[in-house]
């Protein structure tokens, strides 16, 4: 089958503004949007700009958004979005280059959350592993798909209108370890998301929980969050 | 890891040319090896014995020893930094049965591979990412090392390209520890992300030093079928099996005792075997692996397959979603298919990396058959051959590696950078970067760069393969010749600074193709089956004449061979049956 795919392009060295390229090619419908990408790139134009990697769906590195909708490029087919494709950049972070937008704001609300496991306390005497029971495991097991592609955070329009929000994937984080019964910064952690750039701009729409390609339940889980500022419960 | 251990003690940098959290460690699932003994009796030796008879005994014994020695704290100490394994009722960490692990006294599967659902190499990446930010580890993200720089023999740094500006940097070092993984997209069915492409081990070719075994390629037997994304060995570890085209269940035929959980090099030649023998399906080059609850539990009850408590063995749907929830993503996503109504597609597909930049045992890279320690120059993980997985590699066997030897190689380099002097940069110190880069801006243009990456990736999946025969390995090294002649003709059409990934993609081609020769010809060379290579005109495995390491090391273009003898302990070579 034909498609067409209709790519933002913006080369900093030489563009004003972004634009827009449209290329006629012959596809699967099977095929992944990234193999499109890369045959525009291998035989059309060389200088087309985009990230990727393992190709399967959990490196994170190609979250885009393909006909207004964010995903990752790997994991969306030309049977999922139809034969008129449209690729932009993330919205809500800077265009360096064609798809490749400026991902160091995102890494930076990451590592606000305190993103590491931290438990000072002695380890087990016989140095064995820290007890955990499944229950206690699941409670947290949701969160700790995250990959850090940044299609929820991009896909939220508080974190669009806001300088400052955490966003979605910075509480995807904090709620992976707060609720880990192992771990013993929750007090630190709940503090930190219960700020005003925290918790409190997320406004339940949704848009994370229906970009993130691991399915986890954001809205959810910040719902979770919330639940816990306001109680300092953890239940 | 090594970057973790080494900041312990001395000032360190990070250099990767992905942001550190897109590694392909993160696409590893089935679980990590230990003889942690959590759920049935295990033990470290037992974990040496199988990892020595998978690696075909082309293993290290020492190495692989201490692998296997370390390997239950090593797991414990990744639980301690935080990692989510899944957990046994009692609460301690759970582990699944794999490949070629046995209890060494019944010879049946032992649960031996701790794991995370199907994803544990993600666990292990996030994990110790997260533990690199605690301790303030410096990040150099998004820089590509193109060179490696000495003086008299001792490691004074690398240069790296930094994506985001195009610029070269030069990275001034007591010593340098190459992490930098394998090169499987030199293959066309691949598992592999596309950022593998050998760039470590040719950096390191490039500037004289050896490599180790690179005929020794991993086919892992259960990639979907054409896109080659790969299927946890887990799901067999879970009671899935493997059916051909005329319905039959194949692998007790090759493997009596542990069937469709013998070492990978075996279950790959078998389903190639049944494919050529007409038994794919619908006559194609695929056949299924069936995991639907019913099947399981049928085939389970006919292995007479107990729980640790003696009950018989069952699954229900909602365990398996439980225990596999990516695969049955995948599944889903890429193929349309249900696992758990339907079976699965697969064929063999590109893995894993055996050979590469030679190591001992503390991750010092080592440059000849004496094994004579390189100055400030390390290696671990799946770019290093230590060697613990020799001629074929066990499921789990990876994960505990790059642990192990990612550990030992930081503290390792940061003892001997704790004590070393600077050496002196060398004269113009990116020249010999930029003239590589320069080149191939400047090339005329004629040939296309994905023509023959495609050409390549074609003829050593076909010709260097499962299968290798002395006439199909001859006329892939010619045309791996003709593709780097044709290479040199490549022109990049990007001329900016910012994000070339069109001038990195060129660059990565360079790697693949240096590589591919070398592995062409160290297969074509040994002339003997062994482990992952296997051969049609040598079919069986000679000790006589071929138990010993290859070294490659590049002499004005010639790919110089030469040996090393294997460590041999306690294990003296026999037939390898499962």
């Amino acid at each position: 089958m034909q498609v067409t795919l209709r790519v933002f392009r913006y080369n900093p060295e030489k563009d004003k503004r972004g634009r827009y390229e449209t290329y006629t090619l012959e596809a699967e419908e099977t095929d992944r949007i990234l193999d499109l990408l890369e045959k525009v790139k291998g035989y059309h134009d060389g200088t087309l700009s985009f990230r990727r990697s393992c190709a399967h769906g959990v490196c994170g590195s190609d979250a885009m958004r393909v006909n207004g909708r964010n995903y990752l490029a790997c994991k969306v087919l030309v049977r999922d979005v139809g034969e008129r494709i449209t690729v932009e950049p993330l919205l809500g972070l800077r265009v360096i280059k064609d798809l490749i937008v400026d991902m160091e704001p995102f890494f930076d609300n990451y590592k606000k959350v305190l993103p590491y496991f931290i438990n000072d306390t002695a380890l087990p005497e016989d140095g064995k592993e820290r007890r955990q029971s499944p229950e206690q495991r699941a409670r947290f097991d949701d969160t700790t798909k995250c990959i850090l592609c940044a299609a929820c955070t991009t896909s939220c329009p508080s974190y669009w209108a806001s300088d400052d929000y955490l966003g979605p994937a910075a509480l995807v984080t904090a709620h992976r370890f707060i609720f880990d019964s192992r771990d013993a910064a929750a007090s630190e952690r709940l503090k930190i998301v219960g700020e005003t750039s925290g918790v409190a701009r997320c406004h339940t729409i949704y848009n994370c929980t229906m970009a993130c390609p691991r399915e986890i339940q954001i809205t959810r889980a910040i719902g979770e969050l919330k639940l816990a500022t306001l109680t300092g419960k953890l239940e | 890891m090594a970057g973790l251990y080494a900041s312990r003690s001395v000032k360190t940098a990070v250099i990767s040319k992905l942001y550190p959290t897109r590694s392909h460690t993160g696409a590893a699932q089935g679980g990590i090896g230990a003889a942690l003994g959590n759920l049935e009796e295990d033990h470290p030796e037992w974990h040496t014995y199988d990892t020595v008879k998978g690696s075909d005994y082309l293993g290290d014994q020492d190495a692989i020893e201490f692998m296997c020695e370390e390997a239950p704290e090593a797991v414990l100490e990744l639980e301690h930094m935080g990692l989510p394994f899944d957990r046994t009722p009692d609460g301690k960490i759970s582990q699944r049965p794999f490949g070629g692990h046995t209890n060494n006294v019944t010879g049946k599967p032992v649960r031996r591979a701790a794991h995370a659902a199907d994803r544990t190499g993600h666990m292990i990446l996030q994990t110790l990412y997260q533990q690199c930010l605690k301790n303030k580890v410096t990040f150099f993200d998004e820089f590509q090392v193109l060179d490696f720089l000495s003086v008299n023999g001792k490691t004074a740094g690398v240069v790296a390209v930094e994506l985001a500006t195009g610029e070269l940097h030069v990275f001034h070092a007591k010593a340098v520890i190459f992490a930098t993984g394998g090169h499987g997209r030199i293959f066309e069915v691949t598992s592999n992300a596309y950022a593998y492409t050998g760039d470590g081990a040719a950096v390191l070719l490039r500037r004289g030093i050896p490599l180790e075994d690179m005929e020794f390629f991993q086919f892992h037997p259960t990639g979907i079928y054409k896109l080659g994304i790969l299927i946890t060995e887990g799901v067999r570890g879970e009671g899935g099996v493997l059916i051909n085209g005329a319905g039959e269940r194949f692998m007790p035929k090759y493997a009596p005792t542990v069937k469709d959980l013998a070492s990978r090099d075996i279950i790959s030649r078998a389903i190639y075997t049944e494919i050529r023998e007409g038994r794919g399906v619908n006559g194609k080059n695929y056949v299924y692996l069936d995991a639907r609850p019913e099947s399981v539990n049928r085939y389970a009850a006919l292995d007479g397959r107990t729980n640790p408590d003696g009950s018989a063995y069952t699954v229900t749907a909602e365990e398996l979603l439980h225990k596999l929830p990516d695969i049955v993503d995948f599944n889903r996503v890429y193929l349309g298919i249900d696992p758990m109504t339907q079976m699965m597609p697969i064929q063999p597909t590109a893995h894993y990396t055996m050979g590469g930049i030679p190591t001992n045992k503390y991750g010092e890279v080592v440059v000849d058959d004496r094994n004579t320690v390189y100055p400030g120059l390390y290696g671990a993980g799946e770019c290093a051959c230590v060697s613990v997985h020799g001629a074929n590699r066990l499921g789990t066997n990876s994960l505990l590696d790059l642990i192990v030897f990612g550990k030992h190689s930081g503290l390792k380099a940061a003892e001997y950078a704790g004590q070393a002097a600077f050496e002196p940069l060398p004269a113009d110190a990116e020249s010999n970067a930029r003239a590589q880069l320069d080149e191939l801006r400047g090339g005329t243009g004629k040939e296309n760069a994905f023509d023959i990456a495609t050409e390549m990736k074609k003829v050593m999946f076909d010709d260097v393969g499962i299968y290798r025969s002395s006439k199909g390995m001859q006329s892939a090294i010619e045309k791996i010749g003709e593709l780097r002649e044709r290479f040199r003709h490549v022109k990049v059409m990007d001329t900016g600074r910012i994000f070339n990934t069109e001038l990195l993609n060129a660059w990565e081609l360079g790697s693949m193709l240096d590589i591919a020769d070398v592995i062409a010809r160290c297969a074509l060379n040994r002339t003997e089956s062994r482990g992952g290579h296997s051969r049609e005109d040598f079919s069986k495995r000679d000790d006589q004449n071929w138990l010993k390491h290859t070294l490659a090391v590049l002499n004005g273009g010639r790919v110089d061979i030469s040996y090393k003898p294997v460590a041999i302990t306690k294990y003296p070579p026999k037939e390898r049956t499962y």
